[in-house]
């Protein structure tokens, strides 16, 4: 099958566009990883809420999606240290085997109370910019698409920021490999895998923020953001903040070319092509560190 | 500076530490030898809060700090360089000696880095280099002025010189005896009882979890009984 140029080049940028936002979502996935070495299984559930979250400020009280991202950033990010600090970390006596566990309850209890709520339906907020596009070139780009793009590349060079330049973000990456050590400089380690997990949070609550005015919500719609998440996970090494960011753009693309070549439906069978591929050939991901 | 008095501690039930008492002054250097597994790294890491105390008390500067978490202890001054160095690899060598100073003397931390990189030169050139490429010595050094970073009122050195080499050794003693040198209250927790012994002002000698001989470090070189408890003959 052949497609010009033009064809090609939209169906990358659209690619780049949503691979941004799944790296969003898998930054948040894998900076738990890399600190508390667990997998987050309510991650997929908090994305969720937080989308449901706009969904209810947009039309209870008439903020906008974006402006939702000044009310759900802090209050997610509260949330996801609240969660830890006080459920996650006291159920999990210092196992990792119980933290999955407990992540896994949270996210049953999560998804069910909203299906409790908004019942399965399918919903989405409706925004004066909604269809609008921007025009580059001959190209035809979706205004709210293109701010989710640069949205969430901010926020991940914003948190590559906080990790490398702040004491609180190197204290992150100190707890990360070397808690006993960190506790003995004066690092308060619960407090800080609280910190980590309500970064997670936030990253959600802003990727939700901006999927919405492009998305829809119903009480399961979490869980295929995170499917595709946790393989830039693995794809960019585990743990990485520039692999989930590199990966989750590579994804995207893949995802988008995938659809244009073997249809619609079919997009997401270059995902887990290559998840296989990176399991075969390069287990530690692209950036990971050697076992 | 620090005293402590009956102390009983261990894992999981099992006590390691059966009944310690000892006294750092200030600016004293004070050796704490014995051989492996007699409880010396247990001693430590009870007086720095990371295992629980389960009798007797430690008090630092006029105040009970058993029972606080080590965070808590660290900011009181009681700084604990551990064995193994728990440096963190993943970091720059500059980012581990500024999270030194992460909950003490932070305004300070530019004026602190230069007199660590004054110490120990190698870091300086090694600064921007991740600290687990460093060789052990180096880690070694590293994890001193990570401690020295926060302006402890007390250091306590947990095996300074395990696993480097005798030239080494004889390298780090001479810097913590300059360390010494400024007023610092220093506890080293050694096996190398000749060189320790050289830079103490006391020293305890612990076996199986008591201590079995105390007094003026240069007293106990030349006591017999030392070499005797320290083999186990």
């Amino acid at each position: 099958m052949m497609f010009t140029p033009d064809i090609v080049l939209t169906a990358t940028i659209n690619g780049l566009m949503t691979g941004a936002v799944y790296a969003l979502i898998a930054l948040g996935l894998t900076l738990v990883y890399g600190v508390l070495h667990i997998i987050n299984f309510a991650h997929g559930a908090t994305l969720t809420a937080a989308m449901f979250g706009v969904l209810v400020l947009n039309q209870a009280l008439g903020i906008d999606p974006y402006l939702a991202i000044l009310v759900l950033t802090p209050l997610f990010f509260a949330l996801g240290y609240a969660v830890q600090r006080l459920v996650i970390g006291p159920a999990s006596h210092g196992e990792d085997v119980n933290i999955l566990l407990v992540t896994l309850g949270l996210a049953i209890i999560i998804e069910n109370a909203l299906l409790a709520i908004f019942r399965s339906d399918t919903r989405s907020v409706d925004t004066p910019y909604g269809f609008s596009v921007i025009e580059v070139g001959n190209l035809f780009l979706s205004t709210p698409r293109v701010i989710a793009f640069f949205g969430s590349i901010a926020v991940a060079v914003a948190l590559w920021l906080v990790l490398a330049r702040t004491d609180t973000g190197k204290a992150i990456r100190a707890v990360a490999k070397e808690k006993t050590g960190a506790a003995l400089v004066g690092i308060d380690v619960r407090h800080v895998y609280a910190v980590t997990f309500g970064l997670g949070a936030a990253c959600v609550a802003i990727a939700a923020c901006l999927l919405m005015p492009t998305f829809y919500v119903n009480p399961r719609v979490g869980g295929a953001f995170v499917l595709v998440a946790f393989t830039i996970v693995v794809l960019g090494g585990m743990g990485s903040i520039a692999g989930a960011l590199v990966g989750g753009l590579f994804i995207g693309v893949v995802e988008s070319l995938s659809g244009l070549y073997l249809g619609e439906s079919l997009g997401q069978i270059g995902i887990f092509l290559i998840f296989i591929l990176v399991l075969l050939f390069r287990p530690t991901g692209l950036f990971g560190a050697k076992a | 500076m620090l005293s402590v008095r009956d102390l009983v501690s261990g894992y999981g039930g099992v006590p390691v530490l059966r009944g310690i008492s000892l006294d750092v002054g200030p600016g004293e250097v004070v050796a704490v030898l014995g051989a492996n597994g007699v409880g010396k790294t247990t001693l430590n890491a009870t007086i720095s809060g990371l295992v629980r105390a389960t009798a007797g008390e430690i008090v630092f500067d006029g105040e009970r700090i058993d029972g606080l978490a080590a965070p808590q202890i660290v900011r009181r001054g009681l700084v604990h360089v551990p064995e193994g160095r728990k440096i963190f690899p993943n970091l720059s060598v500059r980012e581990n000696l500024e999270l030194g100073s992460y909950t003490r003397a932070k305004p300070n931390r530019a004026r602190n880095l230069e007199r660590v990189f004054e110490t120990f030169p190698r870091l300086r050139e090694r600064a921007a280099q991740f600290a687990g490429t460093l060789s052990g010595g180096e880690q070694q050094m590293l994890a001193i002025g990570r401690g020295l970073m926060g302006e402890p009122k007390l250091l306590i050195l947990d095996e300074p010189s395990l696993g480097l080499s005798p030239l080494l050794v004889d390298e780090l003693f001479r810097l913590i005896a300059e360390i010494a040198k400024g007023g610092l209250a220093v506890m080293l927790v050694e096996q190398n009882v000749v060189q320790s012994l050289e830079l103490a002002d006391r020293a305890y000698v612990l076996e199986n979890g008591a201590v079995t001989m105390s007094g003026a470090a240069r007293d106990l070189a030349a006591n017999p009984e030392l070499e005797k408890a320290y083999l186990g003959m």
